[in-house]
């Protein structure tokens, strides 16, 4: 069975349901109009683009471009959780830390899928790289956003508590043991609902995407699996390795708590 | 200086000092100045919380030769406005054994010896106040920092929490610095009293 190909047309029909809602939401005074149409040209262009990327990447399967392309969504990744965040860490250390935990997680989840699991040769096939790799990424890096953004917020927020700790003559880590263990259930908790509401409520987009593609729904579901465990474990140990770093940054070598460099940038 | 428990050496910190002061072993000297001018930052530079240029010495050894932990179970402060985070207030008390003993403190500061297992939200502001002098009193710090420890108890509390103290100080031969509004008070527990301001700190009495 081939993919029905979808004309401009289509697309077109698909995208006056936005210009529907901006409509709807002027009348409801939702502000939101501009955004709508906003956002939806940018994704548009984004995709587009992208497109042609994979295209290229694809014909030529260099090592190099994969490598530049994954770099390329990694840094934009790490600017996407500084983006997300209430206070962050400011100056390059703020960003190092996103942009090293996904890389720990995902790049790692990657490779070792690529290499050990599904065996592609060579193991930088794009077509098998570059998606697993956007995969992990955009999952990884909501669970780290998350985790991080509570991490500050809660360090601000519970400073009392966590200095009469430090008073007490606790460590860092025993004075932040509890607000830590809370950051990283906060950063798992999306994907591990997510497992749980997988097949029963939600589809996942990959495995339906296979499906509309012709794969046997069987094939398409196993695929689907092994994502998820990657995901999963990669979400998990990039979540740990984030708020352990953000820890190390957040306290200074006298166990002090140094919230002075976190900026907030909305109120 | 040299019999001096706690000695503070020229520290700044914030844009505020440089200050100089000491405290005996078994000593309790008062500190005073308007409100914000920098009294409970100042004991947060000396438990280390915040960095602080100059030096603090403990019985001639620098702070910096104790690791943090080991300093802050030394020199310790009790805020004034305590902090709580397990729902039992008995949770937060690092000597988990000699419940007794602290059951009998708890009398002598005028609280139900039952205080211990109640939560949390359901004590008082004064409660809440004097069950953090014990908690900080757990570690046996040798130099104990009070901010306006009293500062939610009415006159008779108050009395109380100042013999406790009075007779901790004869026992353990602590240095305490206690801040505190009330010249009164300060005229009671306090041998010395210092004065404080943007850049100097000086001995009233």
């Amino acid at each position: 069975m081939d993919v029905i190909a979808l004309t401009g047309v289509d697309l077109g029909l698909a995208a006056s349901l936005l210009l529907l809602l901006s409509v709807l939401s002027v009348m409801l005074s939702l502000g939101l109009e501009r955004k709508i149409i906003f956002f939806g040209c940018r994704m548009t262009a984004q995709l587009l683009l992208i497109g042609l990327v994979l295209r290229f990447l694809f014909a030529s399967g260099s090592l190099l471009l994969v490598l530049l392309m994954s770099t390329i969504m990694l840094l934009a990744a790490g600017r996407e959780v500084q983006a997300r965040q209430k206070r962050k860490i400011i100056g390059l250390s703020g960003y190092l830390i996103s942009v090293c935990a996904m890389f720990v997680s995902s790049f790692s989840v990657t490779v070792l899928a690529l290499v050990v699991i599904i065996q592609v040769k060579p193991w930088y096939t794009p077509q098998y790289a570059i998606p697993l790799l956007g995969m992990l990424l955009g999952n990884t890096m909501t669970g780290i956003a998350l985790a991080l953004d509570r991490m500050t917020d809660q360090l601000h927020g519970r400073r009392g508590e966590v200095e009469q700790r430090l008073l007490l003559g606790q460590s860092w880590q025993e004075a932040s043991s509890d607000i830590r263990r809370d950051c990283m259930r906060t950063g798992m908790m999306p994907i591990i609902n997510s497992m749980a509401a997988a097949g029963l409520v939600s589809l996942p987009g990959m495995m339906t995407g296979q499906i509309l593609g012709g794969t046997p729904p069987v094939e398409a579901v196993k695929y689907q699996i092994l994502i998820m465990f990657l995901i999963a474990a990669g979400t998990g140990f990039g979540v740990v390795s984030a708020i352990w770093m953000s820890g190390l940054h957040l306290f200074d070598a006298r166990h002090r708590l140094r919230l002075e460099i976190l900026k907030s940038d909305k109120v | 200086m040299n019999d001096m428990h706690l000695c503070v050496v020229n520290i700044t910190f914030l844009g505020k000092g440089p200050y100089t002061f000491s405290v005996g072993k078994g000593e309790c000297v008062g500190l005073t100045g308007k409100s914000g001018i920098g009294k409970t930052q100042l004991f947060r530079a000396i438990t280390d919380l915040i960095p602080a240029e100059g030096e603090i010495l403990l019985d001639g050894r620098a702070s910096a030769s104790f690791s943090p932990t080991q300093w802050r179970s030394k020199v310790t402060m009790v805020p004034a406005d305590s902090s709580w985070w397990y729902d039992r207030a008995g949770d937060h008390f690092p000597v988990k054994h000699k419940t007794s003993l602290l059951r009998e403190s708890c009398m002598l500061l005028g609280l139900e010896p039952e205080v211990l297992d109640w939560q949390v939200s359901r004590l008082s502001t004064g409660e809440r106040q004097r069950l953090a002098l014990l908690r900080a009193l757990q570690n046996n710090p040798t130099v104990l920092l009070l901010d306006e420890p009293s500062s939610g108890l009415d006159a008779y509390h108050t009395g109380l929490m100042e013999k406790y103290i009075g007779n901790y100080l004869r026992q353990n031969n602590p240095a305490v610095v206690w801040v505190s509004h009330d010249p009164e008070q300060l005229k009671r527990v306090a041998s010395r009293e210092f004065r404080m301001e943007q850049h100097r700190l000086y001995q009233i009495k």
